[in-house]
């Protein structure tokens, strides 16, 4: 029963995460001038466009076709209260129930058409990533029931069907990553490390989909991810682990007043680092094809194509390692830190037994 | 005036793509390092091979890491 509720709560706050990714308070006065981006391909705009969080799901637009799904748009502002409707009511028709979008941002506007700047909103659209959370979140419980109700299926017998796909990852998961970075206690963080390594993984995939959303590059979902970590092991570290912070055994009292500062920063930096590392290594990825792509409308030209296609692909297979290595190495952090927050013995005694 | 303000402009940009080009440097000379041991240690101890990637796996992790902090600050002079 707690181990459902845990893995309902994490559910929750992952779900969170990307609502605080788009509910920014909005200030910024809309510029008025529009440069034309139509006569000139930038390849820049291109790629911030492609990596960035949107009010609309578009995959592609040919001269008479645009295949774009428009999201619905949630504003909600003390002035003006709860306002909900489609995205496409906004981005094709100017403006609707008093708010206007402009480069992805929604501004209040007054009966004129005007900017107002009084009007303060917090814009809880279901955005592009949103989207691409709940639908991810959706292919995990799916396939995670499946796989949980194969257990109950052939208990005591050789795993079938899908079952048998995750069966020896999950083993990797407890006895390479928790059994041996967290040790005897690792059975309270399984749920914990296997949640966040399906769910980054799977969303690395999901993003390298062409039109998928760039979701573990959004910088907010990678923060919701470390900072989930750094609760659990800022709430189970024990008495040695707080000793180790506050009060370093085993080195001469002027050390302990320069290690003191150092050690309360590195509390926040190992959760920082988590979220950079994610974010940066899946946002790279990214722009690298994203880059190669667009050589081709840079240059034009037929000889071009066949060399930008070639290290795109090359690009696409190596990010498919590099989804798998980032979930594989955002869980082993997880779980070094998690494992040094429960370690139980001293640290003289440690050394007796290691060596 | 105007003139003066593209420089400050541009010469940020070239801050920002030397300081990613040292990031890159740095972490490649690192990865390349902790790389190159691993093969050898492999080399010597294959049966232990499984340890040693997971301690090369936590070294590059860590050392890409540092390099990233560097590479997002040039993104935020070359995007600010």
């Amino acid at each position: 029963m707690i181990l459902k509720l845990n893995k309902c709560f994490i559910l929750i706050l992952l779900s969170l995460a990307s609502l605080v990714a788009f509910a920014t308070e909005e200030h910024h006065t809309v510029q008025e001038e529009d440069l034309d981006q139509e006569s000139t391909f930038n390849p820049g705009e291109m790629i911030m466009h492609h990596i960035a969080d949107s009010h609309e799901w578009h995959f592609f637009n040919t001269e008479s076709f645009n295949a774009t799904i428009p999201l619905p748009i949630i504003v909600y502002s003390p002035q003006k209260g709860l306002a909900v409707f489609s995205s496409s009511r906004l981005i094709h028709h100017g403006s609707y129930e008093g708010y206007k979008i402009h480069h992805d941002r929604i501004f209040a506007v007054d009966a004129a058409g005007n900017e107002d700047p009084t009007v303060t909103l917090y814009d809880l659209s279901i955005t592009k990533n949103t989207a691409s959370l709940f639908i991810s979140a959706m292919l995990l419980v799916i396939v995670f029931i499946s796989v949980a109700k194969g257990y109950q299926k052939n208990a005591g017998k050789a795993p079938t069907g899908i079952q048998s796909f995750f069966e020896p990852i999950v083993i990797y998961i407890r006895d390479e990553i928790a059994v041996k970075m967290i040790g005897p206690k690792y059975e309270r963080f399984m749920p914990y490390l296997l949640t966040v390594f399906f769910f980054i993984w799977f969303n690395n995939l999901l993003g390298l989909i062409p039109g998928g959303a760039n979701l573990t590059g959004n910088i907010a979902v990678t923060l919701m991810l470390a900072l989930i970590t750094f609760i659990i092991t800022t709430a189970s570290g024990n008495g040695t682990y707080w000793k180790h912070v506050l009060w370093t055994p085993g080195v001469p009292l002027p050390l302990r007043i320069i290690i003191l500062p150092i050690e309360i920063i590195g509390l926040i930096t190992k959760p920082f680092s988590l979220m950079i590392r994610l974010f940066a290594n899946i946002t790279a990825g990214h722009i690298i094809i994203l880059s190669f792509i667009g050589l081709i409308f840079l240059f034009k030209s037929i000889y071009i194509s066949p060399l930008s296609v070639g290290f795109g692909l090359f690009m696409n297979f190596l990010e498919l390692f590099v989804a798998l290595i980032q979930a594989f190495v955002f869980t082993l952090l997880t779980a070094m830190y998690f494992g040094s927050a429960v370690e139980e013995h001293a640290h003289d005694e440690h050394h007796d037994h290691a060596h | 005036m105007l003139n003066s303000m593209f420089l400050e402009a541009g010469i940020a940009m070239v801050g920002a793509g030397i300081g990613a080009g040292i990031a890159a440097l740095g972490a490649g000379l690192g990865i390349g390092r902790i790389g190159g041991s691993a093969v050898e240690s492999i080399a010597r101890q294959p049966s232990e091979s499984g340890k040693i990637q997971t301690a090369m796996l936590i070294a590059a992790a860590l050392i890409e890491g540092v390099a990233l902090f560097g590479v997002v600050v040039c993104l935020l002079i070359a995007l600010a």
